[in-house]
C-alpha cells in the first residue's frame, strides 16, 4: 500500500510536472530541429534549441492578446485554465516511488474523471473565440475522445482487475513480481494509444492539426495560449507517467530507490511518445474510429476476460 | 469543515443550475449545468460514497460535452448573438419552482430524522449497492441486454443502408461499398 506523502508535496506536485513537461517539450524541440535540418548539430546547438519552449512562453507572456469579434471571453478562458487544472488534479494519484499526494480508493476512476474534463476543456476552448478553425479543432477532439474513451476505460479496468483494487497503490503492489504490462499486453498497448490520444498527441493531434491552422488553440494567445498547450504537455506527461503504476510496476525494481524507478520508466514512455509522433503520421479520425470500435474494444475486452480468469483461478 | 464544503457546493450547485435558465447561449447554458452537475458529484463525496461521486464527475462530464454538440446543432441561436430565452411560461414555472422548493426544504428541516443506529458500513457504496438491488441483480442485466439489444435493433432498423447495398445484390462483393471508408483496409 502506498504511504500518503507529507502536506508539502501538493505544492511540489504541479512544479514537477511543470518541469518534467518543459524537459520533454525541449527534447521534442532538439528532435524537431534536428529532423529540420537533417542532423542533430553539436551539444551547444542542442542545448539553446532545448531552451526553446521556455523562450516560447516567455515571449507569448508579454506578447500583446489577440481578441476576436464576439467571443465568448469566459467560455475561452475557462477551457484553457482547465487543461492544465485537469492535468494537474489527475497527477494527484500518480505515485512516485510508493508515495502518492492521495492515494484515493477509487483512485483509478478519479484519474479517469479528471482526464474526462480535458473533453470539456478542449471543446470550450475552441467554442469560445467564435472562429471556425478553433470551432473545427474542438468538435474533432469530442470525436476523437468518443473513439479512444471506451477501449481506454476498459484498458485501466484491466489493470483494476488484476490487481483487484482501484486504489493505484494495490494496483502497484500487485505489480511486485511480474508487470501487468508483461501478462496485459494488448491491454497496455491500447492505454499507451489513448494516453496519445488524451493529450491530442502524435498521430491523434488533429484537434491541433496543422490543416485548420492550430485547431483548438488557433485563436488563443497570451497567458491563455500558454494555459492550453502548457497543459497539454501536462497532460501527456501525466498519461504516461500514469502507465508506470498502472503496467510497468510503478516504483519496483532492483538496486535504485522507488522514486528513481519511477522517473526512469516515466522518462522512457515519454521519450517512447516523443519519438513515436516523428515516425507516425496524423490519422484520420474517421479512420481511427472504426478501428476503435472493430479492433480495439473487442480486443481490450478479450484481454480484460483472460486477466478475469487469471484473478478468478488465483 | 464539511459543513463549509457543503455550503460551498450547495450554493454553487444551486446558482450554476439557475444560471442555465438565465443564459441565452446554449454553450453556457450547458456547462453552467455541467458545473451544477459536478458540484453535486462533490457532495456525493462528501456524503461518503466517494465512488459514486467520482462515477457522478466522470460520466457527466463525458455526456455534458457530448450534449453540448447536439443542443448546438439543433438550437437555432446556439451562441447567444441574438435575442433569445430558454424558458416558456416564465412567471407560472417560477411559482411552481418556488413553490416546491419551499415544501422540500420544509420537509427536510421539519420531518423527524432518525438516528443513526450502529456503525457506518465499511463501503457505503456496496452497501448502496446492495441494498438497491442486491436481490434484483439477475433481473438489471437481463433488462440491461435488452435495452443494449433494442439500442442495436433500432440502428439497424434506422439505416437506410443494408448488406445488400454493402456487399451486392448476392452478398459476394470482395469489399464492402461505403460512404466512408473504414480503418480495417476496407
Amino acid at each position: 500500500m502506498a504511504e500518503r506523502a507529507p502536506l508539502w508535496a501538493i505544492f511540489v506536485l504541479p512544479a514537477l510536472l511543470l518541469a518534467v513537461a518543459l524537459v520533454t517539450a525541449g527534447f521534442d524541440a532538439v528532435l524537431a530541429a534536428g529532423a529540420r535540418n537533417g542532423r542533430l548539430g553539436s551539444p551547444r546547438e542542442a542545448a539553446a534549441r532545448a531552451t526553446e519552449p521556455g523562450r516560447e512562453v516567455l515571449r507569448q507572456l508579454v506578447q500583446q492578446p489577440r481578441r476576436t469579434r464576439a467571443s465568448d471571453v469566459p467560455l475561452a478562458r475557462v477551457g484553457a485554465a482547465l487543461l492544465p487544472v485537469a492535468a494537474v488534479l489527475a497527477a494527484v494519484v500518480l505515485p512516485l516511488g510508493f508515495r502518492s499526494v492521495s492515494d484515493l480508493p477509487e483512485g483509478i476512476v478519479w484519474f479517469n474523471a479528471m482526464e474526462a474534463l480535458a473533453w470539456a476543456a478542449v471543446w470550450l476552448a475552441g467554442w469560445g473565440p467564435n472562429s471556425t478553425l478553433s470551432l473545427i479543432g474542438g468538435y474533432r477532439f469530442l470525436a476523437q475522445g468518443l473513439a479512444y474513451e471506451l477501449p481506454h476505460m476498459l484498458a485501466i479496468t484491466t489493470a483494476a482487475l488484476g490487481a483487484e483494487s482501484l486504489r493505484v497503490g494495490d494496483v502497484v503492489d500487485a505489480q511486485a513480481g511480474v508487470w501487468f504490462a508483461v501478462w496485459m499486453p494488448a491491454a497496455f498497448g491500447i492505454y499507451l494509444l489513448s494516453a496519445m490520444a488524451m493529450a491530442f498527441w502524435g498521430p491523434f493531434d488533429q484537434p491541433a492539426g496543422h490543416d485548420v491552422a492550430g485547431g483548438a488553440a488557433s485563436e488563443l494567445s497570451g497567458a491563455d495560449r500558454v494555459l492550453f498547450l502548457g497543459g497539454r504537455w501536462l497532460l501527456l506527461v501525466v498519461a504516461a507517467a500514469f502507465s508506470v503504476p498502472l503496467f510497468m510496476g510503478g516504483g519496483h525494481g532492483p538496486l535504485l530507490p522507488g522514486w528513481a524507478w519511477t522517473v526512469l520508466k516515466t522518462a522512457a514512455v515519454l521519450a517512447f511518445l516523443v519519438w513515436a509522433r516523428r515516425r507516425v503520421p496524423t490519422l484520420r479520425m474517421d479512420r481511427y474510429l472504426e478501428l476503435a470500435w472493430v479492433v480495439l474494444t473487442p480486443l481490450a475486452i478479450a484481454q480484460a476476460l483472460v486477466v478475469a480468469v487469471v484473478v478468478l483461478n488465483r | 469543515m464539511d459543513v463549509a464544503t457543503f455550503c460551498v457546493l450547495a450554493v454553487l450547485a444551486v446558482v450554476s443550475g439557475a444560471m442555465v435558465f438565465r443564459f441565452d447561449s446554449m454553450a453556457r447554458a450547458t456547462f453552467s449545468l455541467l458545473t451544477s452537475l459536478l458540484c453535486v458529484g462533490g457532495l456525493v463525496v462528501l456524503l461518503g460514497l466517494a465512488y459514486l461521486g467520482i462515477v457522478i464527475v466522470l460520466m457527466m462530464t463525458i455526456e455534458m460535452a457530448i450534449m453540448a454538440v447536439f443542443m448546438v446543432m439543433y438550437m437555432m441561436n446556439p451562441a447567444g448573438l441574438m435575442p433569445m430565452t430558454m424558458t416558456h411560461n416564465k412567471k407560472g414555472a417560477a411559482v411552481v419552482c418556488c413553490l416546491l422548493f419551499l415544501l422540500l426544504a420544509a420537509g427536510i428541516l421539519l420531518a423527524p430524522w432518525p438516528a443513526r443506529r450502529g456503525k457506518a458500513p465499511a463501503d457505503p457504496t456496496m452497501e448502496l449497492g446492495m441494498s438497491l438491488m442486491g436481490p434484483q441483480m439477475l433481473t438489471m442485466m437481463t433488462l440491461g441486454m435488452a435495452l443494449f439489444a433494442t439500442i442495436v435493433a433500432t440502428v439497424v432498423l434506422a439505416t437506410r443502408r443494408g448488406r445488400y447495398d454493402r456487399l451486392g445484390d448476392d452478398l459476394r462483393a470482395r469489399h464492402a461499398d461505403d460512404p466512408v471508408r473504414g480503418g480495417v483496409g476496407r
